[in-house]
């Protein structure tokens, strides 16, 4: 909404400074986002008439525009807008003036120009380059009245507010809405437009019928009727105020409905009365399927759950939306049928949202407008009409109220006051700032105001909406800032999240950057990461308006998200990198499956399970080259154990002993790949990424990945730590040499040493094939430490049981001890 | 027995002075002091030949010179190691001045760090952290919270819906915040609750340096005996005075959102000029912080708890904008590009 303060004026006395005003009505609800003075062009810029328009000799789309300044002055300029035409009133500008650049909008000083060979020593300017507005789509056309010569700072110079409404003020898209809320702020009165005008006509119930066959959707609907209109150019204060207020002037009729629209907030409908069959209005239903032509040429489909506004034929207006092109009022109206009317604002809103076509008036009536505030704009536009558009009106309304409401009236307590602000105002206090807001507050002792709301204040219904009027009138900065006190609530466990943090906390310790990524992303992406069959099968969620078209599917992955943030930072990363997100994936949830084995997914229920099953997951990718000691990239590029490293980190401080075991996935190197599991059941992936995947996102260079469920590694995480006891005796540390088959696992035999009750500990540390060892065999040089609770151990004690141990693996891995 | 006591100490002390090196020191203990083959070892063992008039005075002379040659030797050992640390220093100097041994840089995202410390505050005041799903219902992301289809507040949340596989979905989107969590905390929990809800929320938003269609949140909601405008007020001032310094005031202003009565904005003053306008807060001295307000008692009373007792208060907050604030990122959009030149900075 924007409201200029020269208007505004009209109906409040205004004490303030602009900046102030602004500040004071933005800390009352009523924001503020820019205050912005006109007419600071100077002489310069000027009102002119444009007197020709020509073809450009060297240009299609451009135009040579005559322009007469007044006192013989005339200039012939180049002109791009489409819209300029002989007799407009126009800002000029000549060389010199202050104006801004149409393209960039900054501040430029205009020059004489050759444009296309043409010599052209002025301008006719555009709102963008008056800097009234964002509008440069064609010139200014100023009101007709306007005296050519003047400077266009007598003309247009104000100061223009541009306001952010809140949804429960449908009161302040209004001028005088807006001069209220000035007044209750500033302690003045409020002077409000003048209402009464003479009706020289019979009565309008004799010449127009109104039914309302829908009242849940019409609650008041009011009509008037002016004779013998003259159609014409409103006049110039009119269109001066329009236009300050960004509404193009069309014609008298048109432009007294929206003057009235914007002045006191009730939108209007003026029809051509002898183009109402029967000139009778029904307020009703649409019909399914009933075809309707707009005033903007659409022809629109409409459905049952919408509000006519019908005459004895069909649909003359689509109620509260938007006119029909049938009825609406041309050059050759005579008789003039006002409309002023009270609409359920839901209804509203679907329609308009349904058809696409939201207008001020349905952005109005959306906002739910009081049926009262249709009687006052029914009097004051036909008063306008009357004054702008000549001919009489005809007496009284048409005014059809089913459902007469009354003032509503909140009681409200001192106590509930004090309990929701935590500030206690004194009664009188209260009362007048609610006085000065248009209610009526009246004291009823020992304890509460018995309130009267106003008709234009259908936001407040309860005790705490008054509540909150007394506080941002009085100034919410007038309440102090208390602690809390009282007993501290019992926490609410959360150990998934507690877990996650724990992850984040202990990855970025190991060395790795965390990165947050997008949430949404492309079937293209997620296809380079997850076989083609499962995204067919358990195709991930849509969002069915993304942003763009990069973020449309609700990621069931991280993978393709590191992998891709990999690839951009790779591009001027030469060392190693590892990053890790942790975030969540959007999966199907798995439905049982019917009677006759297939899996109902069309039907499901909009509750609860139809939200998709959300997993913590935490992903990480490590590649490159490890550093040197300069920190450069070396020689040695970092691989499968480095990757390991950072899952060991992780998972040896949230207390889980995962399993390895090597496993073929979907996009992961064969052969390098293993799946973790704890207590048996999967918790994740280490793997290479397999080249050709890593070559899809462009990364050229061997690459790690891991890919972890929380919620899986939940079960078997601990925080638990008991001690052991530290050896009394020393142990005997010896290294053995085992040749085993290729295939058998390190890990597998070291868990078999480790099991033996005299050792301590088990540890590879190298592994051999080649030469040295026969085909198809390994070797793995293990070192063990043996120790003995209560003794120290004799090297015969170690010999006896070390040969028992390689007894043992012999037999369970056919282990021969090297060399031995 | 060619050895005398006097010409042994004078021998013995002689060959000590010439020992350089650990393996010649050595080698004199083991001649003079050595258990076997030690000559002083050798004048000891030999007094019980000597006559007994001798045999005293022999006996105390060589003690004594025991005594003073293991002396001697462990001040000559310790003179030598001494010298030795000496040189090896003198001859392998660091330039301090060298670069450190570099070891792998971890930092948690930036907007992670702003999140925990808001958190850690919040935390300190009794709240307890708690998270929902993010892709929500209409229901608890609208409708529970007084915005029903077709109410005009719905323009304040540009929605992301999710296909629920109906002509025009309208029952799954992507959380346009984390407010629903209110919702489900109340439907589970009766007062006293103090509540902080932190996670993604998402807006159909055009980008830029200031707005991006994926936002971190966190919502807050207290609800007990006793809660006013003014706990809200303190409460939100305590946080961001531990992220940005005790002098910090905050202001709330007049606002609108259907889940709250009275409802209000809620700035900071900018930390950076404190209050004087500067670039940061682009000269009107303020920051916004999110939208606040004490719950609405139909919310209260729906879930069950009685809102002529218990009065609660509500807020919520972008993260981004203040870690924007924290670190002095320009552009809103640079969290999510995740170039770790940028990140590595944090």
């Amino acid at each position: 909404m924007r409201v200029s303060l020269k208007w505004l004026s009209e109906y409040v006395d205004l004490h303030l400074p602009p900046e102030e005003l602004a500040q004071r009505l933005t800390m009352a609800g009523l924001a503020v986002d820019t205050v912005a003075r006109t007419g600071e062009w100077g002489r310069d810029v000027r009102v002119a008439e444009v007197v020709a328009v020509t073809p450009h000799p060297n240009a299609d789309r451009l135009r040579l525009a005559t322009v007469d300044v007044g006192g013989g002055e005339r200039h012939t300029v180049v002109c791009g807008a489409p819209n300029v035409a002989p007799g407009q009133k126009v800002a000029f500008a000549t060389a010199g003036a202050q104006v801004r650049d149409g393209h960039s909008g900054k501040p430029a000083v205009l020059k004489p120009a050759v444009i296309r060979g043409v010599e052209s020593a002025g301008m006719v300017l555009s709102e963008r380059e008056l800097g009234l507005s964002e509008d440069h789509e064609g010139i200014l056309v100023l009101p007709a009245g306007a005296a050519v010569g003047t400077p266009l700072a007598d003309v247009l110079g104000d100061v223009i507010f541009e306001l952010s409404v809140t949804p429960n003020r449908a009161d302040w898209l209004s001028v005088l809405g807006i001069a209220r809320e000035v007044a209750a702020l500033t302690g003045v009165e409020v002077r409000e437009p003048s209402l009464a005008y003479e009706a020289a006509g019979p009565p309008v119930k004799g010449r127009a019928k109104v039914e309302i066959e829908a009242p849940d959707l019409c609650r008041r609907y009011l009509a008037t009727v002016v004779e013998g209109v003259k159609l014409g150019p409103s006049p110039g204060w009119m269109q001066e105020r329009l236009v300050a207020l960004g509404q193009r002037p069309i014609n008298n009729v048109v432009d007294v409905t929206n003057y009235v629209m914007l002045e006191i907030g009730q939108p209007l409908h003026a029809f051509d009365y002898d183009h109402i069959a029967g000139h009778q209005i029904i307020v009703r239903r649409a019909k399914d399927g009933e075809r309707f032509t707009t005033l903007d040429n659409e022809k629109r489909a409409l459905t049952d759950d919408m509000l006519v506004i019908a005459d004895a034929r069909g649909p003359v207006a689509l109620a509260g939306v938007i006119g029909g092109l049938e009825s609406e009022v041309t050059e050759r109206t005579v008789n003039v049928l006002l409309e002023a009317a009270c609409f359920a604002g839901p209804n509203i809103r679907r329609t308009s949202t349904a058809l696409r076509a939201r207008s001020e008036a349905s952005s109005r009536f959306e906002k739910g407008l009081p049926p009262e505030l249709a009687a006052t704009a029914s009097q004051r536009a036909t008063k306008l009409l009357v004054e702008v558009c000549g001919g009489r009106a005809l007496a009284g309304a048409v005014d059809v109220y089913p459902r007469k409401e009354r003032a509503a009236r909140v009681e409200v307590t001192r106590a509930r006051i004090a309990q929701v602000l935590g500030i206690d105002p004194p009664t009188a206090k209260v009362r007048e700032v609610l006085t000065r807001l248009g209610f009526t507050a009246r004291w009823v002792p020992p304890d509460r105001y018995v309130v009267r709301v106003p008709y234009w204040r259908p936001d407040v219904r309860i005790a705490d909406d008054v509540a909150e009027e007394v506080a941002r009138i009085i100034g919410y900065d007038q309440i102090p800032a208390a602690q809390l006190a009282g007993s501290v609530p019992a926490p609410i466990p959360q150990p998934l999240r507690d877990l996650r943090e724990r992850a984040r906390d202990l990855l970025a310790e190991a060395g790795m950057q965390e990165v947050i990524t997008y949430s949404l992303t492309t079937m293209e992406l997620l296809a380079r990461v997850l076989p083609k069959e499962d995204l067919a099968i358990d195709p991930p969620y849509r969002v069915v308006n993304p942003v763009s078209a990069e973020h449309e599917y609700l990621r069931p992955t991280l993978r393709a998200s590191l992998l891709q943030t990999l690839a951009s930072n790779l591009r001027y990363q030469e060392g190693a990198v590892a990053l890790f997100e942790t975030a969540r994936v959007y999966l199907r949830p798995a439905i049982p499956p019917l009677r006759d084995g297939t899996a109902a997914r069309a039907d499901r229920p909009a509750g609860e399970d139809a939200l998709p099953v959300e997993r913590e997951q935490v992903c990480g990718v490590v590649s490159g080259r490890r550093p040197d000691r300069w920190g450069r990239p070396s020689a040695a590029p970092l691989d499968f154990f480095d990757a390991k490293a950072y899952v060991e980190d992780l998972l040896h401080g949230i207390g889980v002993r995962a399993e390895y075991v090597a496993a073929v996935e979907h996009g992961m190197a064969p052969g390098r790949t293993a799946e973790l599991r704890a207590g048996g059941t999967r918790i994740g992936v280490l793997a290479q990424v397999h080249p050709d995947v890593a070559a899809v996102f462009g990364i050229e260079q061997d690459t790690y990945l891991f890919d972890l469920t929380l919620d899986d590694l939940l079960p078997h995480a601990s925080h638990r730590r008991t001690m052991r006891d530290v050896p009394r005796f020393p142990a005997v540390e010896q290294d053995i040499a085992l040749i085993v088959g290729r295939e058998t696992p390190a890990d597998d035999v070291r868990r078999a040493i480790a099991s033996v009750a005299l050792v301590r500990d088990a540890q590879v540390f190298d592994v051999y094939s080649g030469d040295q060892v026969p085909p198809g065999k390994k070797s793995i040089a293990f070192s063990v430490a043996w120790q003995a609770d209560d003794h120290t151990l004799t090297d015969g004690e170690v010999a006896k049981a070390q040969r028992k141990l390689v007894e043992r693996l012999r037999r369970e891995f056919g282990a021969e001890l090297r060399g031995g | 027995m060619a050895d005398t006591v006097p010409h042994l100490r004078t021998e013995a002390l002689a060959a000590l002075a010439e020992a350089a090196d650990d393996a010649a020191l050595a080698t004199w203990h083991v001649r003079y002091l050595g258990r076997k083959e030690g000559r002083l070892t050798g004048v000891l063992r030999g007094l019980a030949q000597l006559p007994v008039e001798e045999r005293r005075a022999v006996g105390a002379a060589a003690n004594a010179l025991k005594a003073e040659l293991e002396a001697a030797y462990e001040e000559q050992r310790e003179a030598l190691r001494r010298m030795a640390v000496r040189q090896a220093l003198e001859g392998g100097s660091v330039d301090v001045t060298l670069p450190p041994r570099p070891r792998a840089r971890g930092r948690l995202h930036p907007v992670t760090q702003t999140l925990r410390q808001m958190l850690d505050a919040f935390r300190s005041m009794g709240f307890s952290i708690v998270e929902g799903p993010e892709v929500e219902l209409d229901y608890y992301n609208f409708e529970a919270l007084r915005i029903p289809a077709d109410h005009p507040a719905r323009d304040m949340w540009d929605t992301l819906w999710v296909d629920d596989g109906t002509p025009r979905p309208r029952s799954l989107l992507m959380r346009t915040h984390t407010s629903p969590a209110q919702i489900r905390v109340m439907e589970q929990h009766q007062p006293p609750i103090r509540i902080v809800v932190p996670g993604r929320a998402y807006r159909h938003e055009a980008t830029d340096t200031t707005h991006e269609w994926m936002m971190t949140q966190v919502e807050v909601l207290a609800v007990d005996e006793g809660l006013t405008l003014a706990h809200l007020k303190g409460t939100l001032l305590g946080v961001m005075q531990r992220l940005f310094g005790s002098e910090r005031r905050i202001r709330l202003q007049c606002s609108y959102f259907p889940f709250v009565e009275p409802g209000a904005e809620v700035a900071m003053d900018c930390f950076n000029c404190a209050g004087t306008g500067c670039a940061t807060c682009h000269q009107s001295g303020w920051i916004e912080m999110g939208g606040a307000g004490m719950v609405h008692p139909e919310i209260l009373e729906r879930m069950g708890i009685d809102p002529a007792r218990y009065t609660g208060f509500a807020a919520g907050m972008g993260l981004e904008r203040l870690a924007m604030q924290l670190y002095g990122v320009p552009d809103m959009r640079f969290f999510y590009q995740n170039d770790l030149r940028m990140l590595q900075q944090f």
